[in-house]
Order: structure tokens, then C-alpha cells, then sequence
């Protein structure tokens, strides 16, 4: 049996301890906004932070998410998007959407430990999240409006 | 409830539809499409709804149906707001809703770029018709004349005393009234547009970046099972044995389920295979990794790409069936001292939607409900019943959001297995689809090997042209004989119009292999490679500007219209090289051609053509390092699409676009040995990541008042022989084979 906290709200999960978190967060518990893109690590639609850091739940079992903090697209913010989120939508960044969660995901995790980035920083830590639309260069501007408008 | 009594019916005429996709849909919807019973969506119940597009609930809502699929291409929130303008609506006070599969609101196949440019006028008659109904029982119910009223954001306002009334205190009365003639709207002045041509969010923009929109992946049933499915490693190919007994002993794994092959043309039917039934995604892929299946591979198992490309080339060494011919190239060829010849290659290239494809379906009581990403419901329809014995109209297909589309979603044969193995197991089934499914199980777009020839003027401006392409044809998919290119010749192909007196445009034969499809910007990306990429290699031979060189080939501003068996311009759309030059001197001004400094190991290259109505000229910036690395600093697109709708959403088309095209020069590459694909995942099918991709792409709206025109594929296409054409400026490098990861740049 598997304890997980999960934005906040206590889970326990008695199957496959094996079960990526990406599919217990989407099969199990519902909360569909954390996306499957590859399954391999290779594209980040599936970001969630587990213990506020980043990382690609589609590879990580669940036993291994087990006892740790992990937050969804759902369990940023509460109240109002998140900053991050905000910078988002006033760059009208999306386009079809399916792999923002994941962006934002990174991004929130980026400016945390970078609070302003450097065009650098920013591929480096957003190289790993494919965008198939191509919204890069406003995912870049987003980044950047919220790191002045002081995302934490 | 009171619904509009006295609606004629229409008749909905639908066009010849063989290959699906790119029969511009202007022809096949009715002026003003009328509803002809009650249904079910909010519109529909709506007190005043005066068509199947736009319902008006007393409460003052209106609620306006989006029936084209959104895939990122902005039509659900563009559509509504054309229809929103001509309503005199608050766009606040408007609920979207997304139209099922329906045959009622025209063509819903939303591919070839032309949600706008067939809908415009449709939308704005609906808009205009419920207006016209709220004025008229607003002057009925004041006792005034109609000419006294007007709208002024849902309001009828009595212009000389000011009295209004909101458009929901209308509804009711309007509902008794005749639905207007087409000849009685007034529609709006341009000066008077407050949606059209002005900046908008997407209609779903808030839900999208909290996780709450609803894309196919996520849809949910109480009760529903999970699949993944097992398909043939070659197409066309069967099960001969399965051992299922390991996959059984998988945890959550239910049962297994073999799905029949397809009977030839395989159109949009499902490969066949065995499909792995789970109480979750996740056990029903680790399923599939237990089985043991013996294939007999059939007729294609012989497909080797590198075998098939060199023989494409060798085909379009020699003359082929010509589908243009103007002049006499022979003669030319044979009197002049110098031509110059190049042979160009674009590979296979897969979709990779980023949400791979996925459905939901229900088979109960002799009717399937289903939930499906699809750029293409009513084909969903159609798909599903021949697929499990019922009739098109008890098929429910309800559109999500598309995590992208760009054409794959068209082929709705996942829909379709989901469907079938819902009715076996008596239960709603999710289909998943791997990426690794995604890539090695697409509707590819076809490989094109493609030779050009020119003869030379004392200028080196060509006297004589010759251009052959040779691919197997997406015709394939529907009828297995074909071996020619069909409207694919008309993706800037037989219509390239430079002003030249002897033109020659030949097509050769190739079988088709693998399942082939439309991918945005379609034979496009092929053709525009190498006419553009060859256009620069002129220029070069001839030691001119590029740029110039290109405008001198297009020549003066004229209309072309070519009288070419089997081409046909689309109406209302003359191909203006008045227009094409400007989009190109605009993209080369603001890029600054011939003025900006450059660094060392930098290039810019131009591209220009018109596609899906609309004129696109992109001038790419390259850095390629001492280490040969690549990178894309800048990228100026200039378009001309006619009256747009949205601006904020047609600069995001280019700029993806300008993506897209870099994914597709760089690193697009499909191949198969044996008949099998070899690709399979991001790893070894690499499209752009965000230091790849251009770090800037400037896009320039030229404004317009022609009709509006498509956005989503035409910026693709100039990318790769304008990145091309800059490597060579940057390096003297000529690249005429794509990828760009198969050649070393320095």
C-alpha cells in the first residue's frame, strides 16, 4: 500500500507500485489536466513537481512518488491562476493546448530555482518540454513576464 | 418551449468527396444553413434560434455552435466571433458549444486550412439573420419602423428616442417571426466590425492553463475499459498465432481481443491486430509487451525506403506524364549552351500530434456514443457504423479538444477500434494509442524525389523550365491502384507562376507502401522545396541577389490563370503575383535583405509562394557554428490571407509554422526496412525543441479587404528551402535532401 499526497489531499493506492504516477494520476484519481505525451521521458507533457521539483511523471512508479509532496496543473494555484499561469494567458501562449501543463509545470520549477532566467537557462531547463504547435518563443516571453512580474 | 415553426428545409449538397479532404468546402454547404428539427444542444433549445449555429435564451445567452474542430488553428473561438460580430453580440454573453459529427452544419472536416475562408459568409448570415429577427420584433412590439432601429451590443436600440431592449427580452417575440430571406440581411460595413480583424484570446485559454480542458485523452466513463492495441508491424499484415497467457497474468489485464485486418483500401479502416483490454492504460500496455504474436507480414513486407527513394529518383530521371506544358522546353533545351539540372528528396515525414491518437466509445443498444479527437466527426460517423454494423445516424460523435491535429485526426481508424471493441465487450472502451503507435503507425506523408531542369538565357534567367515530382500518391489510401499524384499536383506544383515562356510540369508513378495522408501544408512541403531551393540555385549560377532573382521569376504584377486540364483556380481566389511579390518584398525589408550586417556564419534565404489562398514569403536567419551546429536566430514571415478574423491567432499559425517547418528540415524522417517503420519515439523522430526552433519569429499581416484566405499551412512550407537556401548563403553548403541531421554542414 502506497501513501500519496497529492495537492494537498492524502491518497493511499494499493496496486501496481510500478504504475508510473502520470497514470495513477489520470486513471486513478481523475485529474486528467497532467498529460501523456511519450512515455519515455522525451517530451514533458507530463510534468509534475514531487517534492516542488520537477520531473517527468510518466517515467517515475508510483512507489517512488510515495510519502512526497506532489503537485498537478490542478494543485498550483487555488484561488486565480497562478502567476505563471497568468503570464500564460496575457502572451496568449497556447495553442492546442496539450502540452502547456506541462510547460507551466517546468517553468514554475525554472523561475524557483532561476528567478530570472537567462535565454540560456531557459533552454536548458525548457529543452526537455516539446511543444508540437511551436509556441517556444512565447513560452520564452511568458517566462520572462513572469519573471518580472515576480513569480516565486 | 417555442422553437421557429415555419423553416424550410434545405438540402444539404455534398461535394464529390473521393480522397476526403481537399475539396474546398464554399461549394457543399447551404448559403445560410437552416435547422430543419429540434436537437440537442443549448443552441438548439434556445428560445430564438433561427438556424443551426446561434441560439438566444431569454436570460440574454447566446449560445453559437463551434463545428469545426480546434486543434490549436483558433476556428472554435474565430468562427463564433464572425457570427458574434454580425449579431451585435457581447462577446462576454456568448457560450460556445461544440457541435457534434452532424451533417446539418456543412462540412465539418477541419483540414486544408479553410474553416474561415468556406464559413466566413455562412457565419456572418447567421449572425446577421438572428439580428435582423431581434430588430424586427423590437420595432413590432414599439410600434416604430425598422429602419428607426438598430443594435448596439445586445441591444435593439430605437435610434430617435433611445429606448432598448436586450436581445434575451427579444428572443421570445423574435422566435414568432419569419426566419429572414438571405436577400433581407444587411450585413455589417467593415468600418462597423468589432470582432473581425481585432486581436482574441482563445475562447478556452483559461481552462487550457489550469489543466481543466477536456482533450480526447481525457475523456471518462463510469464503467469504461482501457485498451492498447497490438497492431501489424507491416501494413496489411495478420495475426497468424497469439499467446496471450503472460499478458493475461498481467495485473489489471482483462482479456484480449483480436481485431479483424482491414479489407482492402484500407481508407480509414483499422490495421487490425490484438487488442489488450486493462482496468488502466498503464496495465494494458505492459499487457501488450507479453504477448506473443506470429505476423504474416503480406504484400508489403518487402518496403525497404532506401531501395524505394533511389528507385523515385531514377523515375524522375526520365520523362514522366506531363500535367503542364507551355511552350516547348524540348526545343529549348536543345539549342541552349546552358542548362543546369538538380535532383531534390523530401523523406516520409509522421504527424506526432502531441496528444497521440485516442478514443472513447460506448456501444449500447444498437447505437455507439463516442468521445474522439477528430478533425473529421461526420467521417467518424460513417467510420464506426460501417465499422460495427449500425447506421451513420446512431453514431453520436462528440469532438474534444485535439492535443493537434495537422491532418492525422482527419483518419478517425482509432475511433473506430474503440467502437468495435466497445460492442464485443458490451462496455465503453478507451483506445490508447502509444507514441510509439503514433510513429510507426501513421498516415505518413508521401516520400517525393523530384528533378529540375533550366535552361539558361545569356542572364541566366531561365528560357526553359522543367520540373518533375514522383511520389506515391494519398490517393492510395483509397483506391490501391493509384499511382499518380492528383490535387497533390496542385499544392505549388502546376500552378508555380513564374514568367516563363516554356514551362514543363510532369508527374511520375509510385506505389504506396505504407498508409499515406495529408500532413499541413501536404505535397506543399515537397514541391516548395525544391522549386524554391532550385529558384536559389539559379540566382547563384547567375550571380545575382536572390531575392531580386526571385521576383524577376515571378515577374510583373498580373493575374495567373491557368487553363490546365484538371487545375482549376478556386473562384473568387485568382492567384495575383501582385500580391505574392509584396508578401516577398515585405519579409525581405523588414529582415532587412542586402542591408543588416551579419555575423560570421550567417546566412538569410528566402521562400515565397501562395497555398491555401494565401501569400507567404518567409526570409530565415542561420548561424551555423565552427562545429557545424545549426541555429535559427530569426525568422521574418510577411502574409497576405486576405480579411483575417483573428490577428493574435494567425501570427501564433505563422510562428508555429515557422516551428514546424524547422522540425520538418531538420530532423523529419520517416524510414522502414522490411516494411516495418523504424522510427518510434522523439528519440529517434526528433522535431524542434525550444533551442532549436527560430528564437524569433516576426510576423507581417498585410491588410486586405480580399476574401479571407487559410492560416495554418501555407508558412510551413517556405521554411525548409528558405533555412536551405540560408545554410548556402551562411556556408556555400547546398542541401537538396532532407533532413538536415542526415548532412554535415560544414
Amino acid at each position: 500500500m502506497n501513501q500519496l499526497k497529492v495537492n494537498g489531499v492524502d491518497h493511499s493506492f494499493s496496486g501496481d507500485s510500478e504504475m508510473p504516477l502520470l497514470w495513477y494520476l489520470r486513471d486513478i484519481l481523475g485529474l486528467t489536466g497532467t498529460k501523456f505525451g511519450c512515455g519515455e521521458a522525451l517530451c514533458g507533457c507530463c510534468t509534475v513537481h514531487v517534492d516542488g521539483e520537477a520531473i517527468r511523471s510518466c517515467v517515475l512508479p508510483v512507489g517512488d512518488a510515495a510519502g512526497k509532496e506532489i503537485t498537478t496543473i490542478e494543485g498550483v494555484a487555488e484561488n486565480g491562476p497562478h502567476p505563471v499561469q497568468k503570464a500564460w494567458m496575457d502572451l496568449n501562449v497556447p495553442q492546442c493546448g496539450y502540452c502547456q501543463a506541462g510547460q507551466i509545470m517546468q517553468a514554475i520549477a525554472l523561475l524557483k530555482h532561476k528567478p530570472k532566467p537567462s535565454d540560456q537557462d531557459i533552454d536548458e531547463e525548457m529543452a526537455g518540454n516539446i511543444c508540437r504547435c511551436g509556441t517556444y518563443q512565447r513560452i520564452r516571453a511568458a517566462i520572462k513576464a513572469a519573471s518580472a512580474g515576480g513569480a516565486s | 418551449m417555442s422553437h421557429i415553426q415555419n423553416v424550410s428545409r434545405r438540402g444539404f449538397v455534398k461535394g464529390a468527396l473521393s480522397g476526403g479532404a481537399f475539396i474546398l468546402a464554399a461549394s457543399i454547404v447551404p448559403d445560410v444553413v437552416r435547422a430543419d428539427t429540434a436537437k440537442d444542444t443549448p443552441a438548439d433549445r434556445a428560445i430564438l434560434h433561427p438556424n443551426v449555429f446561434v441560439g438566444i435564451e431569454k436570460d440574454g445567452t447566446v449560445y453559437i455552435i463551434a463545428h469545426r474542430s480546434e486543434m490549436g488553428n483558433g476556428s472554435r473561438t474565430a468562427l463564433p466571433r464572425i457570427l458574434a460580430d454580425e449579431l451585435d453580440a457581447d462577446w462576454k454573453r456568448v457560450k460556445i458549444i461544440q457541435a457534434v459529427g452532424d451533417a446539418r452544419y456543412g462540412g465539418q472536416d477541419t483540414d486544408a486550412s479553410h474553416s474561415i475562408s468556406s464559413f466566413f459568409s455562412v457565419m456572418r448570415e447567421a449572425g446577421a439573420t438572428a439580428r435582423l429577427m431581434l430588430i424586427r420584433a423590437a420595432a413590432e412590439q414599439w410600434s416604430v419602423p425598422i429602419a428607426e432601429c438598430a443594435t448596439d451590443l445586445h441591444v435593439v436600440v430605437h435610434v430617435p428616442t433611445g429606448r432598448k431592449s436586450g436581445y434575451g427580452d427579444l428572443a421570445f417575440a423574435a422566435a414568432k417571426l419569419p426566419v429572414p430571406k438571405k436577400a433581407e440581411l444587411q450585413l455589417k460595413s467593415r468600418t462597423k466590425w468589432r470582432y473581425i480583424g481585432k486581436d482574441a484570446s482563445l475562447y478556452d485559454l483559461e481552462d487550457i492553463c489550469r489543466g481543466k480542458a477536456i482533450y480526447g485523452m481525457d475523456a471518462r466513463l463510469d464503467g469504461m475499459v482501457y485498451a492498447s492495441i497490438e497492431h501489424p508491424p507491416v501494413l496489411g499484415g495478420t495475426v497468424k498465432s497469439c499467446q496471450n497467457d503472460e499478458a493475461l497474468r498481467v495485473p489489471g489485464v482483462r482479456q484480449t481481443v483480436l481485431i479483424e485486418p482491414f479489407t482492402p483500401p484500407h481508407e480509414y479502416q483499422p490495421l487490425g491486430g490484438v487488442a489488450v483490454i486493462a482496468d488502466n492504460t498503464w496495465a494494458a500496455f505492459q499487457g501488450r509487451k507479453k504477448l506473443r504474436i506470429v505476423w504474416d507480414d503480406g504484400p508489403n513486407a518487402a518496403y525497404n525506403s532506401d531501395t524505394f527513394r533511389a528507385e523515385l529518383q531514377e523515375t524522375a530521371r526520365h520523362p514522366c506524364k506531363v500535367v503542364r506544358n507551355q511552350g516547348d522546353v524540348d526545343a529549348e533545351f536543345d539549342k541552349s549552351r546552358t542548362t543546369i539540372e538538380a535532383e531534390y528528396f523530401v523523406p516520409h515525414l509522421a504527424h506526432a500530434t502531441m496528444e497521440p491518437p485516442v478514443a472513447l466509445a460506448e456501444f449500447r443498444d444498437g447505437k455507439v456514443t463516442a468521445w474522439v479527437p477528430t478533425q473529421n466527426p461526420q467521417s467518424v460517423q460513417e467510420l464506426i457504423a460501417k465499422a460495427v454494423g449500425i447506421r451513420k445516424q446512431d453514431v453520436i460523435c462528440h469532438v474534444t479538444l485535439l492535443g493537434s491535429g495537422f491532418g492525422r485526426k482527419t483518419f478517425g481508424d482509432y475511433a473506430a477500434e474503440a467502437a468495435v471493441l466497445s460492442k464485443r465487450l458490451g462496455k465503453p472502451v478507451k483506445v490508447v494509442w502509444s507514441r510509439e503507435d503514433d510513429i510507426k503507425f501513421g498516415y505518413y506523408l508521401p516520400v517525393a524525389g523530384m528533378y529540375l531542369k533550366a535552361a539558361l538565357d545569356s542572364k541566366g534567367k531561365p528560357a526553359a523550365w522543367l520540373q518533375r515530382s514522383v511520389f506515391p500518391p494519398i490517393n492510395s489510401t483509397f483506391d490501391s491502384a493509384a499511382r499518380y499524384g492528383s490535387w497533390e499536383l496542385n499544392n505549388n506544383w502546376i500552378e508555380v507562376p513564374f514568367d516563363i515562356p516554356n514551362f514543363r510540369v510532369e508527374n511520375g508513378p509510385a506505389q504506396a507502401h505504407v498508409r499515406l495522408g495529408w500532413l499541413r501544408s501536404v505535397a506543399s512541403a515537397y514541391h516548395t522545396f525544391a522549386v524554391q531551393s532550385f529558384v536559389n540555385e539559379l540566382a547563384h549560377n547567375a550571380g545575382r541577389d536572390s531575392l531580386e532573382y526571385l521576383l524577376d521569376l515571378v515577374g510583373p504584377p498580373r493575374i495567373v490563370d491557368l487553363e490546365i486540364p484538371g487545375y482549376k483556380s478556386e473562384p473568387g481566389y485568382p492567384l495575383d503575383i501582385g500580391r505574392l511579390r509584396r508578401v516577398t518584398e515585405l519579409a525581405a525589408e523588414k529582415a532587412g535583405w542586402g542591408k543588416r550586417k551579419l555575423g560570421k556564419g550567417r546566412g538569410l534565404g528566402i521562400a515565397a509562394h501562395r497555398y491555401a489562398h494565401t501569400y507567404v514569403a518567409s526570409v530565415v536567419e542561420v548561424e551555423v557554428t565552427e562545429k557545424g551546429d545549426l541555429r535559427i536566430p530569426r525568422i521574418d514571415t510577411a502574409v497576405d490571407a486576405g480579411t483575417v478574423v483573428n490577428p493574435a491567432y494567425v501570427r501564433a499559425q505563422l510562428e508555429g509554422s515557422a516551428v514546424f517547418g524547422t522540425s520538418i528540415a531538420r530532423s523529419g524522417e520517416i524510414t522502414a526496412t522490411n516494411g516495418v517503420v523504424n522510427q518510434g519515439n522523439f528519440d529517434d523522430y526528433p522535431v524542434a525543441r525550444i533551442d532549436e526552433a527560430p528564437y524569433q519569429t516576426n510576423v507581417y499581416i498585410v491588410e486586405s479587404d480580399a476574401p479571407p484566405a487559410g492560416v495554418g499551412e501555407p508558412g510551413v512550407s517556405v521554411i525548409p528551402p528558405a533555412l536551405c537556401n540560408a545554410i548556402f548563403a551562411a556556408t556555400g553548403k547546398r542541401i537538396r535532401d532532407l533532413p538536415l541531421s542526415r548532412h554535415r554542414l560544414i
